[in-house]
């Protein structure tokens, strides 16, 4: 068997650094020493397969219990693709948010605003043959957080993402186009590249969304790829 | 052909507990992809996570991934648990040790299991290796020997009970933690 193939080096700019002054908690947080890089092995290329039935999809977070959650319903939709245009199968992806309120459905979350009994802010999915996946959720609230004097973070919604080898690994936010308090994140301006940053919004999609229903956002997610293209039949 | 570019990552945040699942620390659970899983030797990997002032990081999560007794990956046991850390700021995992991995060309690696921690303040997670202190195979692991002499020692666990390896995490500062990247 051949040695795994390495991965496509990060693009500069495209990652936010460990030490990124304006978040304050990357203060005392980040290793002051560079990482080592190593060579990939068996054990950095290949992943955890999750399957459904051990970790059951749940793809309507809009409803609690039967009950409707508050606020804007919202359809969320995209591929999973890695670095070389690759859709990503079977893809496990986390999902969870505040309410409309900006309020999490979590004993540390202090926010003064009202909690959604109907909306416990977590989701799962998987990505189909073609890398895409689709869940329902609430268009999710800002809230304070302290960092700074007024400081609130713009709407968003955290994923996690299982790919297809360990190195794939990602969790992220996904912000919402023209929300007036990107420009003032220190979490989302800790990613120097503008398109970087871009590419951390999810488009209006009115295919997505649904007639008299739901606005349909898009959100592709990129994992990273290997830097060869791995022989087909190996002689 | 064209190429994309990975997708930024963001901090896991104050409120990732939100899709805590407390059983997956336990990788032999009930119920779960490993449940009847009788192979190898039990373990359970413990160690605490702290930051660059030596206090400790109670909302931090910490994922394993390993090799199953024999040295496989995914072939009958699925090599993935996260635990969050507890209010002292330590992880605990229930598995089986690992067995020896094949390496690059034709070297051996030493059993070891990958640690990624996340935690709100790290914009990326940072990854290292657990190794085993005593196994012969430390000395001519390829990982290990890229990693200067004076610092190997943070990613060597020690046993502090039958069956009990401790390794803790310093994400910075003195002592800090050897991460690794591909
Ligand atoms: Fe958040």
């Amino acid at each position: 068997m051949s040695d795994p193939v390495g991965y496509l080096p990060v693009a500069p700019g495209s990652q936010a650094p460990l030490n990124s002054p304006g978040y304050g908690s990357t203060h005392k947080r980040h290793p002051k020493q560079a990482a080592i890089r190593i060579a990939p092995t068996l054990t950095e290329s290949v992943a955890p397969r999750m399957l459904e039935r051990d970790y059951p999809a749940f793809a309507d977070m809009s409803v609690h219990e039967g009950r409707q959650a508050q606020g804007e319903r919202i359809i969320v939709g995209g591929r999973v693709l890695d670095e070389n245009g690759r859709p990503v199968p079977h893809c496990m992806i986390e999902i969870w948010q505040a309410c409309s309120t900006g309020r999490y459905h979590h004993p540390l979350d202090t926010h003064d605003a009202p909690m959604d009994p109907n909306f416990k802010g977590e989701g799962r999915v998987f990505t189909d043959e073609n890398g895409a996946y689709q869940f329902v959720s609430i268009k999710p609230g800002a809230y304070p957080w302290r960092n700074h004097k007024n400081a609130w973070r713009p709407n968003h919604i955290h994923y996690s993402l299982f790919g297809a080898g360990f190195a794939q690994r990602l969790v992220t936010q996904m912000y919402f186009p023209g929300d007036p308090l990107l420009p003032l994140d220190p979490v989302f301006n800790a990613v120097a590249d503008a398109g970087a940053r871009d590419r951390l919004v999810c488009g209006l999609d009115m295919d997505i969304g649904r007639e008299e229903w739901a606005l349909g956002y898009r959100f592709d997610f990129v994992l990273r790829g290997r830097d060869a293209t791995p022989t087909e039949n190996p002689s | 052909m064209s190429k994309l570019i990975a997708t930024a990552s963001q901090t896991i945040g104050p409120y990732w507990s939100l899709i805590e699942h407390p059983e997956w620390a336990d990788l032999l659970r009930a119920g779960g992809p490993n449940d009847g899983y009788a192979k190898g030797e039990r373990i359970s990997l413990t160690g605490q996570v702290t930051d660059g002032d030596g206090a400790i990081c109670p909302d931090a999560v910490v994922e394993l991934w390993q090799a199953d007794p024999a040295g496989d990956y995914e072939a009958g046991f699925q090599g993935y648990g996260r635990s969050r850390c507890d209010a002292e700021g330590r992880f605990h995992f229930t598995t089986v040790k690992p067995g020896a991995v094949k390496g690059r060309g034709n070297a051996t690696q030493a059993p070891h299991v990958t640690l990624s921690i996340f935690a709100r303040g790290l914009m990326n997670h940072v990854s290292t290796r657990l190794y085993f202190s005593g196994e012969p195979l430390n000395e001519t692991d390829p990982v290990l020997a890229q990693v200067p002499a004076e610092r190997r020692g943070t990613l060597i666990a020690r046993p502090t009970a039958p069956g009990v390896w401790s390794l803790d995490i310093r994400l910075q500062g003195e002592g800090e933690t050897v991460f690794l990247e591909v």
